[in-house]
């Protein structure tokens, strides 16, 4: 047989040297991405699970804004390849000014790494810190921007769990909560359209801008019923309650009652239809407990997968700059 | 730089005897097929372990087991990669501890791969023996490794290529020599 998958095949661009939204990248290359994450999800069922392919590289994690788990999971990435990791954590409210960005950069650059993970609460800061450091950037987050590894490890989670949609074509997403305070969302549509999918976007009117809809391959509804119908997968996004002191949601009763994902709104679904949450849930909030436990719910794969996407995109973007 | 085509090493009939007294050799070194297995070094030598398993099952009756191994998360000569590094699966679906173990491949040049290969393979467990079969030794050897089973020794220069074609592979069995040119 011959030895080449049919994914195999090389991209015919090379791709991006940082990672700061998905806008670069084309569905080949992400496709591509995605099977050096299956190599690396096979690494992490072995008894040893390091690989030597970073040996030498060192990356950086600046995270201005709290996390825990995408930290970690970014750690784990660099480490079983062997590569070194530096940390370094800030408090929101000291390190949100421009100037003393820089002067943080500049400090930990000293130290020499070829690549920085870096979360902020300010939307660019990352592409910023591309004009003060020659290493690569990964974007982990940046205000209400974009969150691409959340939302490359959500789109491989589907194309892993949903037999035969691997190519998301006719594949409908349902994304439903508050999007417009969501990156997480924004980088789910950008990728699961460029990736053949549709994206149907739900959540109460202050929370959903008119302007995503706008996008090919986007729809908008105030309806769950109508975001869940038919959908290959229905995505909950966390309700950040500090948000309902702004007057932007009415109550908690009020999301329970007309945007929760639960089971009876399931039903509506795809009859396989997954159930993702980018974490931490608020269980039976945006999303009925009992059914985070369920069967169709992909939430702790979506945890697990964090690992070998993040390790596939280390490796590509470290590797490939070489 | 252009490739130019220097000599034709070695045609399909060629290769099938040289597989075969190689299929032989690992019979009679090993003395059988007991706990033996053959692991392809991606891409040529993936086809060639299969074609050794088939060849000592037609002589002995047994299958060996075999498998894939893809070395890019072992090389230390990823100098220049143009475009995203692609990186295969290793499909080895046994546990190699105990095991004889050949490992595979077209051409053996540097021993570079070989060395990666063997970390790869530790990485998975104990193995009792490891082997190294190739079908062309072309010298140039950067570390202390030689192989176990050679198809045919050739010597050559570094301004030399040795394209190995299979069936599986490229649609044709053959070896051949280039040479590399300023055009």
């Amino acid at each position: 047989m011959g030895a080449a998958t049919p994914a195999a095949g090389s991209p015919p661009t090379k791709h991006p040297r940082h990672l700061l939204d998905l806008a670069g990248w084309t569905a080949e290359q992400v496709h591509a991405l995605f099977d050096t994450s299956d190599v690396m999800a096979q690494v992490m069922t072995r008894t040893i699970k390091k690989v030597p392919a970073l040996q030498g590289f060192t990356v950086g994690t600046l995270f201005f804004e709290d996390s825990t788990r995408t930290r970690l999971s970014f750690e784990r990435a660099a480490r079983a390849q062997s590569a070194d990791v530096i940390s370094f954590a800030a408090g929101g409210s000291s390190v949100s000014k421009g100037e003393s960005l820089k002067d943080t950069l500049k400090t930990i650059d000293a130290m020499k790494s070829d690549l920085y993970v870096v979360r902020h609460p300010a939307a660019g800061a990352p592409l910023q810190l591309t004009r003060w450091t020659d290493a690569a950037i990964v974007n982990a987050g940046d205000g209400r921007r974009a969150h691409p590894t959340q939302a490359l490890l959500d789109a491989y989670t589907f194309r892993t769990s949903f037999p035969g949609y691997a190519g998301f074509e006719g594949v409908e997403l349902a994304i439903v909560g508050d999007v417009a305070h969501s990156r997480v969302a924004r980088s789910n549509v950008e990728l699961w359209t460029k990736l053949g999918a549709r994206v149907r976007l739900c959540g109460p009117r202050t929370l959903l801008p008119d302007e995503l809809g706008e996008r090919p391959g986007v729809t908008l509804t105030h309806r769950v019923e109508e975001a869940v119908e038919g959908a290959h997968a229905v995505m909950a996004l966390r309700l950040q309650t500090e948000r309902m002191a702004g007057g932007l949601l009415p109550s908690l009763a009020e999301v329970r009652e007309r945007y929760q994902v639960n089971r009876a709104r399931m039903r509506l679904a795809h009859p396989d239809a997954l159930v993702m949450h980018p974490g931490p849930m608020n269980r039976d909030v945006e999303i009925e407990g009992v059914l985070a436990d369920d069967p169709r719910s992909v939430v702790e794969r979506q945890v697990a997968n964090g690992v070998p996407v993040r390790m596939a995109v280390l490796y590509t973007l470290l590797v490939g700059s070489r | 730089m252009t490739l130019n085509p220097k000599a034709t090493l070695m045609d399909a009939q060629d290769l099938t005897r040289a597989l075969t007294r190689i299929a032989h050799e690992i019979i009679e070194r090993n003395k059988g097929t007991d706990g033996l297995a053959l692991v392809g070094i991606h891409t040529r030598g993936v086809p060639i372990a299969e074609r050794l398993a088939e060849l000592i099952e037609r002589f002995e009756g047994t299958r060996p087991l075999t498998g894939k191994l893809d070395i890019t998360l072992y090389r230390d000569d990823l100098t220049e990669i143009a475009l995203q590094p692609i990186v295969r699966k290793t499909e080895v679906p046994f546990d190699v501890s105990g095991m004889r173990i050949v490992l595979c491949d077209d051409v053996l040049y540097t021993g570079r791969t070989a060395r990666a290969a063997l970390d790869a393979l530790v990485d998975m467990g104990r193995p009792g023996v490891i082997q190294y079969a190739v079908l062309v030794d072309r010298g140039h050897r950067e570390l202390p490794i030689r192989a176990d089973y050679v198809g045919k020794n050739v010597p050559t220069s570094r301004s030399e290529v040795i394209k190995v074609r299979l069936e599986e592979t490229d649609g044709a069995d053959g070896v051949e020599l280039l040479e590399l040119v300023d055009a």
